[in-house]
């Protein structure tokens, strides 16, 4: 039996394998590239997706178990309405270097801001801190966060 | 400078269908170089930034600027583009002066034109650029246009930034060709074990998955359409080898390792290694410490990767390598093919921080392409590869002595002792390029790995910033190349300046309370240059504003990187928990960059760097036993996270008039000597081996 996954609200046929991790079924299969491929050992956050609101690893988890959830990739998330704030509070903040881990980081600040409009900095630390930043732009991320929270906050 | 190879105004700068597009041979590593020389000129020419191209950087068109290291980008490529630009200008302006038939001299150019009020003529720049010779010399006297007056360049989004946060800018990971397959390289269980056989069994189960199985001598791949099947496949391949074993890597601690094998000793004059004696230890000493720091990894985000083709006896790679030029080279001499032959194209990889693997990958690439010609193959190293494989930076130990007099240093001695940080497939004597590329080992006919020799450049190497910074009234330097160490090693960020600078900034502390002198003012006491002083005054103002309360302690540090560029003076505030956790409050930099090319660049790489040394100070260590790394993923080597991350203040003192010197170096070397002093501010005991955890804290607490 086929397996159909909802992403970025539109229905998809997999040819895929099942057992296929989420990550490879996105980047391999349907050409959605946001997601990077950092360590396929769910520990730095590079291949972050939302499923139902949170952000979750897609690097390691069967595309199978993703079946009847809503994904929403990074790819799609300029549709959520806090989604587009924080892909524009990172542009403005200049949040990124190499943009390796921005992806993943853009997912994980969107999840956190739909569920925590006000997020304290503290918050925003502990959300975050699955994703991994080698470049050390972890300030200018948490300012750009901050300006959403600090401009009359996050609608979902 | 590389205007003597590129002397042409067109070798830098060119008009296509009415675009400026610029070209460089420097690459974007994420510290977003792109971006200030695209700012540089159009500062230059009063152009929108956004009007500005930049050519992708690729041998055979790109002027061969070397490696992409250094902090030199700004001074090199940023100087070359900088005059052609002015060149450039300088032409515009005398043609529009013929025009008016005057001497120029009120012309006013703003914003992409030419005025002339009195005869209220206005010319665009880009129609009077079409008509300069696009071959013109760059010339070198080109002035700079005066900032007076005019309104800063404004901010833009660094280039490829939109892209990024929407998921759409492509890294060579995510690039796709037609008939392109994934690759991934099986690696011995040792770098010393060699491969006996693979099970038939092995070979047959591969190719029922219709996987390619390539191999030369040890080298082994497996490459297919579909990625995951290839990472599949691999494993698969990996369990069906049989492997000779090799020799033990030497095991011990790192710090007994470097003091006692044997070693290279060279002296130092001002930074410059000498072909003279080592002179004799320092007599009578007030105060000797010894400093030390672990093998620690660049640890990309993304594992390395590349994209080869193979077709008609040629070959195209893209490669994240920062010098496509070199790469280049030591490809070819590998596959024994002419230059010409081979194109390395950039393509952009995650942060690299130095010399990682992604020339390594580069050159395996091009091994699976050439096996599997006409198909590109993509090849991605695994986290495990990264970790275990990447060549790291070398541990390495500093020794410091210090004689006193009358409160003020009267002799001072450093001593370092490390491997080399010069790994880079650079070619040279005795195939030094391809020793140097991994796969070379285990190919079927392996090359000998290389074995280094001294750097005798000026603050190259493990002697970067080894000489102090200080006005002592006598220095002895000496720089200690360590060999039969057991990991291979190379360039990462600040070179030896990082460990040389923590050393010297840690032991002017101490000696600054040997002395009964406020650690700033007994810095003060050592320095004249009237910059580096301004930057102390400056944080001095800081410290006076911002007292620390309860349980913060707080440290400081300057630094000026290869005793030449950025000037950066730190204030770490940290406090130590029960557990002996030091946690990062805030970090201070306070730094003098010259003139500022992009202030968001300058302050991302100011600041980066301070939280990658942060990292290195108080986390990073890579574990090795007889058969390897073996810290081969994020748990086993953690690095900082956000749940670590202190506040960060930068205050920048511009110098508009003073040339743009390098910044992405600065600020790892003084923050950890910040780190440091502060700890010592918080628990009394002087951390003088990085990292320094809880597990480090304990112990020491306990040993006293």
């Amino acid at each position: 039996m086929s397996l159909t996954l909802t992403i970025n609200g539109e229905p998809h046929q997999i040819a895929s394998d099942p057992d296929t991790p989420l990550l490879f079924v996105l980047r391999d299969e349907l050409k959605l590239k946001g997601a990077k491929l950092g360590c396929g050992l769910e520990q730095c956050g590079a291949c972050s997706v939302l499923v139902d609101g949170e952000s979750v690893p897609s690097c390691v988890t069967p595309a199978a178990v993703f079946e009847g959830k809503q994904i929403v990739t990074v790819e799609g998330i300029e549709a959520l309405t806090t989604g587009a704030r924080v892909q524009a509070a990172f542009v403005d903040a200049s949040a990124a270097q190499c943009g390796y881990c921005t992806s993943g980081l853009v997912v994980a600040a969107t999840a956190l801001l739909s569920a925590h409009p006000d997020a304290d900095r503290d918050q925003m630390r502990a959300a975050l801190d699955p994703n991994i930043c080698r470049c050390g732009s972890h300030p200018r991320i948490l300012a750009a966060l901050e300006s959403i929270t600090q401009n009359g906050a996050a609608d979902t | 400078m590389n205007l003597d190879d590129y002397p042409l105004v067109s070798d830098w700068i060119r008009l296509v269908d009415g675009q400026l597009v610029l070209r460089t041979g420097k690459i974007d590593i994420g510290q977003r170089i792109t971006t200030a020389l695209t700012r540089i000129v159009a500062e230059e020419l009063t152009l929108d930034p956004a009007t500005l191209r930049m050519d992708p950087v690729r041998t055979g068109v790109s002027p061969d600027e070397g490696i992409t290291s250094g902090s030199n980008s700004v001074m090199h490529s940023g100087a070359a583009l900088r005059l052609a630009a002015a060149t450039l200008r300088g032409c515009a302006m005398t043609l529009a002066a013929g025009q008016i038939a005057g001497d120029g001299a009120d012309l006013v150019l703003a914003d992409g034109h030419i005025t002339h009020a009195a005869t209220d003529r206005r010319f665009a720049l880009l129609d009077l650029l079409a008509e300069c010779d696009p071959d013109m010399a760059v010339d070198r006297a080109a002035p700079s246009l005066p900032r007076d007056g005019r309104a800063p360049l404004p901010r833009f989004a660094p280039l490829g930034l939109e892209d990024m946060v929407r998921g759409r800018f492509t890294f060579i990971h995510d690039m796709e060709r037609p008939g392109m397959l994934h690759a991934r390289v099986v690696r011995p269980p040792r770098k010393t074990d060699r491969l006996e056989r693979i099970e038939d069994e092995t070979r047959q189960t591969l190719s029922d998955r219709g996987l390619e199985l390539i191999q030369d001598g040890s080298f082994l791949a497996v490459a297919g359409p579909v990625e995951w099947a290839v990472i599949q496949g691999a494993l698969r391949l990996a369990r069906g080898c049989v492997w000779t074993a090799g020799a033990d890597l030497p095991e011990g601690d790192f710090e007994q390792m470097l003091l006692n094998n044997p070693r290279t000793s060279v002296p130092l004059d001002n930074g410059m290694p000498q072909d003279a004696p080592v002179p004799p230890p320092l007599e009578a000493p007030d105060l000797t410490a010894t400093f030390a720091r672990p093998y620690q990894l660049h640890g990309a985000m993304g594992p390395s990767a590349a994209l080869a083709l193979w077709q008609d006896g040629t070959l195209e790679i893209h490669s994240h390598s920062q010098g496509i030029y070199p790469l280049r080279a030591a490809i070819a001499e590998s596959l024994s093919m002419d230059l010409d032959d081979v194109r390395v194209i950039h393509g952009a990889g995650a942060g690299c921080y130095g010399h990682n693997a992604a020339d390594d990958a580069a050159f395996e690439a091009a091994l699976i392409a050439r096996a599997l010609p006409d198909r590109p193959i993509l090849l991605k190293w695994t986290r495990e590869d990264e970790h275990g494989w990447e060549p790291v930076s070398p541990a390495m130990v500093v020794q410091l002595a210090a004689r006193m007099s009358e409160g003020r240093v009267a002799a001072y001695s450093a001593e370092a002792f490390s491997d080399t940080h010069r790994g880079r497939p650079r070619s040279g004597p005795d195939r030094a390029g391809p020793r140097r590329l991994l796969a070379n080992q285990f190919r079927a006919k392996p090359e000998a790995p290389f074995v280094a020799t001294p750097n005798m450049a000026a603050h190259a190497g493990l002697h970067r910033n080894l000489d102090p910074i200080y006005r002592f009234d006598q220095v002895r330097a000496v720089k200690n190349l360590v060999h039969d160490l057991p990991l291979r090693s190379s360039a990462m960020r600040c070179l030896g300046a990082a460990v040389n600078t923590f050393a010297h900034e840690a032991f002017l502390d101490e000696l600054a309370e040997q002395a009964g002198r406020d650690p700033l003012a007994f810095r003060r006491d050592h320095l004249d240059d009237p910059r580096a002083l301004a930057v102390l005054d400056r944080l001095e103002q800081y410290l006076a504003d911002t007292p620390v309360k309860g349980d913060t302690a707080r440290g400081i540090a300057y630094a000026q990187y290869k005793n030449e560029l950025t000037r950066v003076a730190v204030a770490v505030d940290l406090h130590v928990t029960e557990a002996a956790e030091p946690v990062l409050e805030r970090i201070t930099l306070v730094a003098d960059a010259g003139r500022v090319v992009d202030p968001d660049g300058l302050r991302d790489q100011l600041e980066g760097g301070a939280l990658q040394g942060a990292s290195w100070a108080l986390i990073e260590e890579v574990q090795w036993d007889r058969d390897g790394v073996v810290s081969r993923d994020w748990d086993s080597y953690p690095v900082i996270r956000f749940g670590h991350v202190p506040v960060i203040e930068t205050i920048l003192i511009e110098h508009p008039d003073a040339p743009s010197v390098g910044a992405g170096e600065a600020t790892p070397g003084p923050v950890i000597g910040a780190i440091a002093n502060a700890l010592y501010a918080a628990i009394g005991m002087r951390m003088r081996r990085m990292p320094f955890n809880a597990e480090r804290l304990m112990a020491m607490a306990l040993a006293e």
